[in-house]
C-alpha cells in the first residue's frame, strides 16, 4: 500500500493504490486455483497479469470483478475492505471488464451495446424512463454524447448500427472494450484483450490500451500470456505460475526474474 | 357486394378482433421467454388470477372467505362495499407486482442455471398451484367481469357513449361489430407499442434486452439479474391482467379462462417465441384463419374446426419454418 504519486519516463502520472489484493485464496473443491497471493494496482498504471496457460490468471479476474469469491484473503478497494458483492454490485462501484470468450449482446447493435456501459451513469428512475421524460431524457441525451465519443475514439463508427452478431472477432473485441470503457471505471479488467488476433489486430488493441490510459488516466489491469506484447505495455508485471505469485516488479525486474525465466522456458516442477 | 362476400368480410373482421385477444396472451409468454428462456406455462392461470382478483376486490369479496369461515365459523363474505374500478386496477397491478417477486424469490431463484425443462416443469407446478390458490383465495363461481367495456360503469349517468354492439352500413350491409372487440384491439395496439418504446428506448428495456442476450456480460456492466426478472414477470403480470380483464369481459371470469393459455402456443410457434411483433401478427393470422376456415371448410366438415385448426397450422410452421415468422434463425456455428 503506497500513497505517494510518481512519474513514469514517458511524463503519465501514476498515483497511489486504488486496489490491493491480501493473501488472496481460491479452491474449487480439492484444487487450489490461486495460493496466497497479494498484489495491489496503483491508480493510473497499467498492471499485467501474466503466466502460462492453467496459472489461474484468470480466476484472478474472476476475483476481482466479483465473479469467484475466495475462500481467503481480502480485498482492498478505494481504502477500503470490500465485502463479498455479486458481480452488478462491483460494476456499479465502477470495476469494468471485458471477457475472453467475448460477452457481448449479440442481438443489439453496436450502439446499444456501448450504451449499456452507461447504465452506471443513468440514475432516472422507473417512471421517469416510462414516461420519458425530463431527467431520463436528458440523460439519455448525455450519455449518448460521452458514448459517440468512445466509438470515435475506438474507431469503430461505420459499424455503429450493425447487429454485434454479424461481427467479425477482432471488432467485437473492441465493441467489447467500447462497452467497458463507457462505463468511465476506476478499474478497467482486460481478460486476454489480445487473444486470437493476428499482428495488425493486436498493434491496433495494444495502440488503444496505450492511448486510453494516456487520454482518460483509465486505470488498466490486463491478462495476457504473450509476453513480449505485455512487457512493452506495462508498467508493472505480476507473474503467476500454478496458482502462485512468482514474480512482481516492472517489466525489466520481471525478464531477469530467474523463476519466471523457469515458467516459460520450462523447468521440472518438483 | 354479394351477401356472401359481405359476410365473409364481417368474419374476417371477427377473426381479427379474436386474434388480438389471443395476441395478448402471447405477449406475455413473449416477455418471459425472452428475457430468461423460461416458458411460463403459468401465463394463462396469470391472467384468470389477475381477472378474479379484479373481479374479487371490485365487488368488496373478503380473500379466502371460504377458508376463514371453515376455521373460525364466520359467516363472512364480503365486505358490503364497492371499489371503484380505477382502484381496484391500481391494486390488482400491485398484487401482480408482489406475485412477480414472490415467484422470482421463492421458485426461480433456487432454479438458476438449471436445464429449461426444469423451469418449465416449474411453471406448471407454479400454474397449479396459483389455479388453486385463486379458487381459495376468491372461490370459483363464474363471476361478470364489468370494466368500463361492456357498459357504462365508470361514466357519470346520462352520457352513453359506450353500446354493447354496433352495426355500421357499408356496402349495402349492415356490419355486426362487437364494440368490446374495438376496444381490446384498441388497447392491445397501445400496450404492444408502449412495450416496444420501452424495451427500445429506456435504461430499464436496455437492461431487459441484455440480460435476455447474456447473462455474464449484464451482470459485468452492472445488471442486477435478479431485478431484471422481477420487472419481466412484473410486465407480464401486466399483460395478462389486461388479457384477463379482455377475456373476462368476453365470456365471464371462469376457470376455464386458463385453458386459452394453450390456444397461445400456436400464435407463438407462428409468430416465434422471441418476436413481440411476432405474437401480434402470429395471433392475428390464427383469428382470422380460424373463423375463415370455420366459415368456409367448415360447413363441409361437419364443423368444430376451430378446435383444432390452430393447432394444425402450427404443426404446418413447425415442419416448413421451425423458427417462426419472426423468431430469430437458429444457426449453429461449427
Amino acid at each position: 500500500m503506497s500513497n505517494d504519486s510518481y512519474v513514469t519516463d514517458d511524463g503519465r502520472t501514476i498515483g497511489p493504490t486504488v486496489m490491493e489484493m491480501k493473501n488472496i485464496t481460491l479452491r474449487f473443491g480439492g484444487v487450489k486455483a490461486i495460493t496466497d497471493i497479494s498484489f495491489d494496482i496503483r491508480e493510473g498504471e497499467i498492471r499485467a497479469i501474466i503466466g502460462p496457460n492453467g496459472a489461474g490468471k484468470s480466476s484472478m479476474l474472476n476475483v476481482i470483478s466479483g465473479f469467484y469469491v475466495p475462500q481467503e484473503g481480502e480485498v482492498w478497494y478505494k481504502g477500503a475492505k470490500r465485502p463479498p458483492m455479486k458481480p452488478y454490485q462491483v460494476a456499479e462501484q465502477g470495476i469494468a471488464r471485458t471477457f475472453q470468450n467475448i460477452a457481448l449482446f449479440e442481438g443489439m447493435t453496436v450502439l446499444d451495446n456501448v450504451m449499456t456501459g452507461r447504465l452506471r451513469q443513468m440514475k432516472a428512475n422507473m417512471f421517469e424512463q416510462a414516461i420519458w421524460k425530463g431527467k431520463a431524457e436528458r440523460e439519455e441525451v448525455e450519455n449518448r454524447e460521452v458514448v459517440e465519443k468512445i466509438i470515435d475514439f475506438l474507431e469503430i463508427q461505420a459499424i455503429r448500427k450493425t447487429p454485434v452478431g454479424r461481427l467479425p472477432y477482432g471488432l467485437k473485441k473492441r465493441v467489447e472494450l467500447a462497452r467497458a470503457l463507457a462505463a468511465e471505471p476506476s478499474i478497467l479488467l482486460l481478460d486476454e484483450p489480445m487473444a486470437g488476433m493476428n499482428v495488425e489486430e493486436k498493434e491496433d488493441m495494444s495502440r488503444f490500451i496505450l492511448d486510453m490510459n494516456d487520454e482518460f488516466g483509465t486505470t488498466i489491469a490486463l491478462i495476457e500470456h504473450d509476453m513480449g506484447v505485455v512487457m512493452d505495455l506495462s508498467d508493472r508485471v505480476v507473474v503467476m505460475d500454478y496458482g502462485k505469485k512468482i514474480g512482481d516488479g516492472t517489466p525489466d525486474e520481471v525478464r531477469n526474474n530467474q523463476d519466471v525465466i523457469d515458467a516459460y522456458l520450462g523447468v521440472a516442477h518438483d | 357486394m354479394p351477401e356472401q362476400l359481405a359476410f365473409a368480410m364481417e368474419v374476417f373482421l371477427n377473426g381479427l378482433m379474436s386474434g388480438v385477444l389471443y395476441a395478448l396472451v402471447a405477449l406475455g409468454f413473449v416477455l418471459i421467454y425472452k428475457a430468461s428462456g423460461i416458458f411460463n406455462f403459468a401465463q394463462g392461470v396469470m391472467a384468470l388470477f389477475a381477472a378474479m382478483t379484479l373481479v374479487g376486490v371490485q365487488n368488496g369479496q373478503v380473500p379466502f372467505a371460504h377458508l376463514i369461515n371453515a376455521i373460525f365459523g364466520t359467516h363472512v363474505h364480503t365486505f358490503g362495499w364497492n371499489v371503484p374500478s380505477v382502484f381496484a386496477l391500481i391494486f390488482t397491478v400491485g398484487v401482480m407486482i408482489l406475485l412477480a417477486w414472490a415467484v422470482q424469490r421463492f421458485v426461480f431463484r433456487h432454479l438458476v442455471g438449471q436445464e429449461p425443462i426444469i423451469l418449465f416443469m416449474a411453471t406448471i407446478g407454479l400454474a397449479y398451484f396459483l389455479e388453486g390458490f385463486a379458487d381459495l383465495m376468491w372461490n370459483s363461481e363464474i363471476k361478470k367481469l364489468d370494466f368500463c367495456l361492456t357498459a357504462n360503469t365508470c361514466l357519470p349517468q346520462g352520457i352513453n357513449i359506450a353500446i354493447d354492439e354496433f352495426t355500421f352500413n357499408a356496402f349495402g350491409y349492415g356490419f355486426f361489430i362487437d364494440n368490446l372487440d374495438i376496444t381490446a384491439t384498441i388497447v392491445a395496439i397501445i400496450l404492444v407499442i408502449a412495450l416496444v418504446a420501452f424495451s427500445q428506448y429506456t435504461k430499464q428495456g436496455r437492461a431487459m434486452r441484455a440480460v435476455a442476450d447474456d447473462h455474464q456480460a449484464a451482470l459485468s456492466v452492472g445488471i442486477s439479474l435478479n431485478f431484471i426478472w422481477v420487472l419481466v414477470w412484473s410486465l407480464a403480470g401486466f399483460v395478462a391482467l389486461v388479457a384477463g380483464i379482455m377475456w373476462g369481459a368476453k365470456s365471464g371470469v371462469q376457470f376455464s379462462l386458463s385453458l386459452i393459455a394453450l390456444k397461445a402456443l400456436p400464435v407463438l410457434m407462428l409468430g416465434g417465441f422471441t418476436s413481440i411483433p411476432g405474437a401480434i401478427v402470429g395471433g392475428l393470422i390464427i383469428g382470422v384463419g380460424e373463423k375463415l376456415f370455420e366459415f368456409w371448410v367448415g360447413p363441409l366438415v361437419g364443423g368444430a374446426t376451430e378446435n383444432w385448426f390452430a393447432y394444425v397450422l402450427a404443426l404446418v410452421f413447425l415442419v416448413f419454418r421451425p423458427q417462426g415468422l419472426f423468431g430469430e434463425k437458429i444457426i449453429e456455428r461449427v
